[in-house]
């Protein structure tokens, strides 16, 4: 490597001082929240009963883990939502495939998709409970619910916008349609698949929750509504807190498996 | 001599809902085994079209396509075709990019895979045979294009203007090589383009159109004075200018 010169030195340095200086303010905006809300809450500027406090939720929290009740509510939510997502994936890219090979039928259900994708979910979910019953299965929907049209409308809107002379090129070298979507089209989609998804898992996450507000007797979303109809505000926080670092952890793992797939290719 | 090819009176015209436009009118000539016919015509006169019609992806509305006596289907395995762009896919190595076609049609034979092996040596593709397509410079992507076409052994190659994507020194640099190569493995061509320069240091025939829609204005035999053909020294030919002038003019009394 050639040695740098100073300015070019300089420049780094800076960069990384940039780098540091919004890492350290980042952390340091969470923990004044923090001291600020345990504050006000102990010299009663706010109500601790409605708002609690982060010491009141830490001590919650503790004490779930010591009753292992919070760990069934936790991977209760977080397999509903990961085998939604599962769905999500098989059924958006399937359906998406069947309408690229078959344009007719995807112009007669264009209108039905964009009605059905811009319907907001969570009105479908009491009908959901009606009939499928109270269970697992229909929380799982109602996941999939929330992200199936718009992955399907926009894979197939990706697929479409693959470049159609690398279609002639294939039909140039005798390949049919089948040919073009396994050689051009599914592989030069990866990326677009692949931030479709990421977006999706925590989409399914809030269709997860919408589900289990009404028709469920375990998971956080359960937890939230039984602790805020018992007063239990401590628990709702809490939950809320866990939600986030569920969603941040399940974008975490996308984000890693598609910088991966994105260095491979 | 039997011709190659003959294409006799093709017409078609394009629909849309708004109207009907013809694209080619009553196109006929022949291609000679071993020829390399050049075809120019002003842009948007339907060149790419009648290509497309002559390798089997358009069907004609009128007239015939005929390949040693027999009409030309879809995907015609007899037909190579050059884009204009080298399609190379991204995700695939450039040993894979030149291996599609023997994939689709199914044809991993060890012939086959022995001949792509010769012409990578040949042709200095060999180095990069598990490079990435961006990794290569554009004269050897058109290079790595070619013997993708090449692979399948076709009895015909087809140039949809392979070279208007390149910048000008590249252009020049490739299309020596290209011609070299075709005259090197014996095949015959039709290359189609806009570019005059091009087509008379390529071309052992040059056939012109008019504008749309497109008909056959004149085909002009291409003998320059000039030992050992190739497009580049073509270009120093003395009698270039004139065959340059004589297409000109004919270009433009049919515009």
């Amino acid at each position: 490597m050639p040695e740098l010169s100073p300015a070019q030195k300089k420049y780094l340095l800076q960069k990384k001082r940039e780098k540091y200086l919004v890492n350290i303010s980042r952390i340091l905006l969470f923990l004044v929240f923090l001291i600020l809300w345990e504050i006000s809450s102990r010299f009663g500027w706010i109500d601790s009963f409605i708002f609690s406090s982060p010491w009141a939720i830490l001590k919650n929290f503790a004490e779930m883990c010591r009753d292992q009740s919070l760990f069934v509510h936790i991977g209760i939510t977080l397999a509903e939502t990961l085998i939604s997502f599962f769905f999500v994936v098989l059924l958006g890219i399937g359906t998406a495939v069947l309408l690229w090979l078959c344009p007719k039928l995807s112009r007669v259900l264009e209108p039905y998709l964009v009605i059905l994708n811009s319907l907001p979910k969570s009105a479908l979910a009491p009908l959901l409970i009606v009939w499928l019953g109270a269970n697992i299965r229909t929380i799982i929907v109602a996941g999939m619910s929330v992200a199936i049209f718009g992955s399907i409308i926009n894979l197939y809107t990706g697929f479409r916008e693959t470049d159609p002379d690398k279609g002639k090129l294939i039909a140039t070298l005798g390949g049919t349609r089948r040919d073009e979507l396994l050689k051009i089209v599914l592989p030069s989609s990866i990326p677009l698949i692949l931030s479709i998804m990421k977006v999706n898992i925590g989409l399914c996450l809030v269709g997860v929750i919408i589900g289990e507000f009404i028709g469920a007797r375990q998971g956080l979303g359960y937890l939230i509504i039984y602790s805020s109809q018992t007063f239990k505000l401590t628990t709702v926080l809490m939950s809320i807190l866990i939600l986030c670092v569920i969603a941040m952890g399940l974008y975490g793992i996308l984000n890693l498996i598609e910088k991966r797939c994105l260095k491979h290719s | 001599m039997k011709p190659l090819l003959e294409v006799r009176e093709l017409s078609l015209s394009y629909h849309t809902p708004s109207g009907e436009t013809p694209a080619l009118s009553h196109i006929s000539f022949d291609l000679m085994p071993g020829e390399f016919l050049a075809i120019v015509g002003p842009s948007g006169c339907g060149k790419s079209t009648l290509l497309n019609v002559i390798c089997g992806l358009l069907e004609p509305e009128k007239g015939s396509v005929l390949m040693n006596g027999t009409p030309v289907s879809r995907g015609d395995p007899r037909m190579g075709y050059m884009l204009q762009k080298d399609h190379l896919l991204e995700w695939r190595t450039i040993y894979k990019n030149i291996l599609l076609g023997l994939e689709i049609r199914r044809q991993l034979t060890p012939e086959k895979l022995f001949y792509i092996e010769q012409m990578l040596r040949t042709y200095g593709l060999d180095k990069f045979r598990s490079a990435r397509p961006s990794q290569l410079s554009g004269g050897m992507r058109q290079r790595a294009a070619l013997i993708r076409t090449l692979a399948l052994k076709p009895e015909l190659l087809l140039l949809d203007e392979p070279f208007s994507a390149l910048d000008y020194q590249t252009r020049l640099n490739v299309s020596d090589d290209i011609g070299r190569i075709l005259k090197k493995e014996n095949k015959p061509a039709i290359l189609v383009t806009h570019d005059i320069s091009e087509a008379i240091s390529m071309a052992d025939r040059v056939i012109i159109l008019t504008s749309r829609p497109a008909t056959v204005a004149g085909i002009i035999p291409i003998e320059l004075t000039v030992e050992n053909r190739t497009p580049l020294s073509s270009r120093n030919a003395p009698d270039f200018k004139s065959y340059f002038n004589q297409i000109w003019k004919e270009l433009n009394d049919h515009a």
